[in-house]
């Protein structure tokens, strides 16, 4: 592997990791917490909505991350070559 | 049959099937003794994790938190699964393709420096230390409350089973049993939530139940009734953002714990286990989703809980019913000292309410009804052991719970009772203290020193600091502030070195051990409290590992830029971890 390849891969990782953990940050501090008081004006169903997104919605999106995650990685070690066997 | 021999069947029958795990999966080396020989499938991975990571205290303190909290019993639930996003995504395929047997030894190795590994373990064994006494004392609970015996009695049993699974089967026996314990401990959880959704609610999904109207014709929202239930009671709302503690303390204690999910070290060894980096990524994924059954089903728990609880004792109109017509449950959870009523204007009546409120109104209706303070005492732990009761279950729920129990302290503590001993054999002693020491001594050390952990847990249960889910609670911001920071750094910066590591870990530690034991002196060392008014910056000693890890990576960071640079072979070897080809290799070194 190159040190150009290298780099690159690192920096497509990266920007992955980014992208998710300001997702992360987002719907858990964001939504559930910092955000979860004017949220809870709106209700879905019986759930007030930040009080969903602290007790229910932002378990459910960190599964996703993780997903989305797993299925994004494995293009990212497939295009630049470093895939297990 | 009766509760009593039910419960011994079905307890005995999961004790059982663990012995018959542990005969099966008896580890022959120390591959196998440490990282389950790194055979172990993604999904199976999952569930073990799943099982290692859901202690006692979320199976039996949590929901009950969460019906008392209310909406800020969030801060667990988010707290308690956000981790696995920062374990996947930053920390499980790295280590994984670093390919060791230790946390420790992944610090010692790319920090240069055996200080920096001894550091490491003094950290680990601080956290794991306190995580452990937190799951034995749950063992103990469990045993007294549902086989009738003593709580140091409950102990013993439970050191013994740990003891033949760990001892002999290491990491491979302990997987393999943690699967079974995940298997067993969800449907105990599951199935008595289902019932209660469905006599709440009429519909059979706790997650959904939740957010549902109520099946006694009222059209009312289940948390639309809680909250008028619990604030015509003086308490404050149920789904309230604005009780409790500050939003900034409920910031610190969700970072704390989802930082230091990612920092436990018997967390992170879990993914060592794999064949693969893929899997390793995977992995963090199906432990997630097994994990999320039981943390989405238990905010559901926790309302309905409180709900029936509210109803039971104080009746529909909400004034009190009769103590003697108090069903069979409340006299059996009294007995153990868990559930306490002191009839104080003497009306034979019990009034459950807040009689510390700040609601005017409210306080002034309670006076005039004749309600002279509060007179129910509910400890928060029974709140799942006791709801398939207040609930009306059969028999065999009950029983049910209680192997469910048993099974999520036991899969903690075995798990963590594996790092402790596997952090002294092989970091300690073949690393530092017996360099020549065959493959078959460091095995019998490993089985010494769990032996010796186990015993030292046990004394911990039966002398606990708190609460089961407050002393597990502080091991997070131990492994948030003391562990995490320098992984990460490990391998997200090449320039980081060993004196910034070193630096980093020591104050991180050091910082959030002393806020904790200061600020806890009145459960910890039985000295005069110190007012929460004297927190910094009003953050509780919970959510302390989130200052601690901010302290730690400033440190690191400063300390790292004014000495040298790591040399290159360990620049070339941050690189190499970055990419995942090649971990195919080093099963043994």
């Amino acid at each position: 592997m190159t040190p150009e390849n290298r780099a690159a891969y690192w920096s497509a990782t990266l920007r992955l990791l980014v992208t998710l953990l300001v997702i992360w940050f987002l719907v858990s501090f964001g939504f559930g917490i910092l955000l979860a008081e004017p949220l809870n004006g709106i209700s879905i169903g019986g759930y007030k909505l930040g009080f969903w997104f602290a007790q229910q919605g932002s378990i459910y999106i960190f599964l996703l991350l993780i997903l989305v995650y797993v299925l994004r990685m494995n293009r990212i070690d497939q295009q630049f070559d470093v895939h297990e066997d | 049959m009766d509760l009593q021999t039910l419960t011994y069947i079905v307890v005995g029958a999961s004790f059982a099937l663990y012995f018959a795990i542990a005969i099966w999966a008896k580890a022959a080396t120390t591959g196998e003794f440490y990282i389950a020989g790194r055979g172990v499938h993604p999904v199976l991975n999952g569930m073990a994790t799943a099982a290692d990571w859901m202690s006692a205290a979320s199976f039996i303190s949590m929901a009950g938190l969460i019906g008392f909290l209310g909406y800020k019993g969030g801060m667990y639930l988010m707290g308690w699964t956000g981790g696995y996003v920062l374990l996947a995504v930053l920390l499980a395929p790295y280590l994984r393709k670093f390919g060791k047997f230790t946390v420790p030894e992944f610090i010692g190795d790319r920090y240069y420096s055996q200080t920096a590994r001894v550091v490491a373990v003094i950290c680990l064994i601080f956290i794991s230390f306190t995580y452990v006494a937190g799951q034995m004392r749950g063992v103990g609970i469990v045993f007294s409350r549902f086989m009738e015996v003593d709580i140091l009695t409950g102990l013993i049993v439970g050191m013994g089973i740990v003891f033949v699974y760990a001892v002999f089967g290491g990491m491979k026996g302990i997987t393999y049993t943690q699967v079974a314990q995940y298997v067993v401990l969800i449907f105990a959880y599951t199935i008595p939530a289902i019932f209660i959704a469905l006599q709440l609610t009429g519909g059979p999904i706790p997650q959904i139940a939740l957010g549902s109207q109520l099946a006694d014709g009222s059209n009312m929202f289940l948390l639309e009734r809680l909250d008028k239930i619990v604030q015509d009671l003086g308490f404050s709302a149920y789904t309230s953002t604005l009780s409790g503690s500050p939003m900034l303390d409920m910031f610190a204690i969700t970072m704390a714990l989802m930082v230091g999910t990612a920092g436990l070290p018997h967390v992170i060894v879990r993914f060592f286990t794999v064949p693969r980096v893929h899997d390793a990524r995977t992995s963090a994924g199906w432990a997630l989703l097994f994990i999320a059954i039981l943390y989405t089903t238990a905010p559901a728990v926790g309302a309905m809980a409180r709900m029936n609880l509210m109803n039971t004792v104080m009746g529909p109109d909400l004034t009190g019913v009769e103590y003697t017509a108090m069903p069979g449950w409340f006299k059996t959870w009294e007995k153990t000292g868990l559930l306490k009523f002191d009839d104080k204007n003497k009306d034979g009546k019990i009034q459950y309410y807040d009689d510390k409120t700040k609601d005017q109104a409210a306080a002034a209706a309670f006076t005039e009804k004749g309600w002279k303070g509060n007179e129910l005492t509910v400890d928060r732990d029974i709140m799942v052991l006791a709801n398939p009761e207040i609930a009306g279950l059969p028999n065999w729920v009950i029983a049910l719970v209680a192997a469910g129990g048993i099974a999520a302290a036991l899969s903690t503590a075995a798990g963590l009772l594996l790092v402790i001993s596997s952090s002294i054999s092989h970091d300690l002693l073949k690393s530092v203290f017996a360099k020549g020491m065959s493959e078959k001594a460091e095995l019998l050390a490993g089985r010494v020193a769990i032996a010796a952990a186990i015993l030292i847990a046990g004394y911990l249960g039966a002398n606990p600091p708190g609460f089961v889910a407050q002393v597990v609670a502080f091991a997070f911001g131990l492994a948030a502030s003391s562990l995490f920071p320098v992984i990460l750094l490990g391998i997200f910066s090449k320039r980081m070195n060993k004196w910034g590591a070193i630096a980093g870990m020591l104050s991180g530690l050091i910082f959030t051990l002393a806020y904790i034991i200061y600020f806890k002196r009145d459960v910890l060392l039985a000295m005069p409290a110190v007012p929460s008014s004297e927190w910094f910056l009003g953050i509780s000693p919970e959510g302390i590992g989130t200052v601690g890890m901010v302290l730690n990576f400033i440190v690191a960071w400063v300390v790292s830029r004014i000495t040298p640079p790591p040399p290159a072979h360990i620049q070339h070897l941050v690189e190499d971890i970055r990419v995942p080809r090649g971990a195919g290799e080093a099963l043994d070194h």
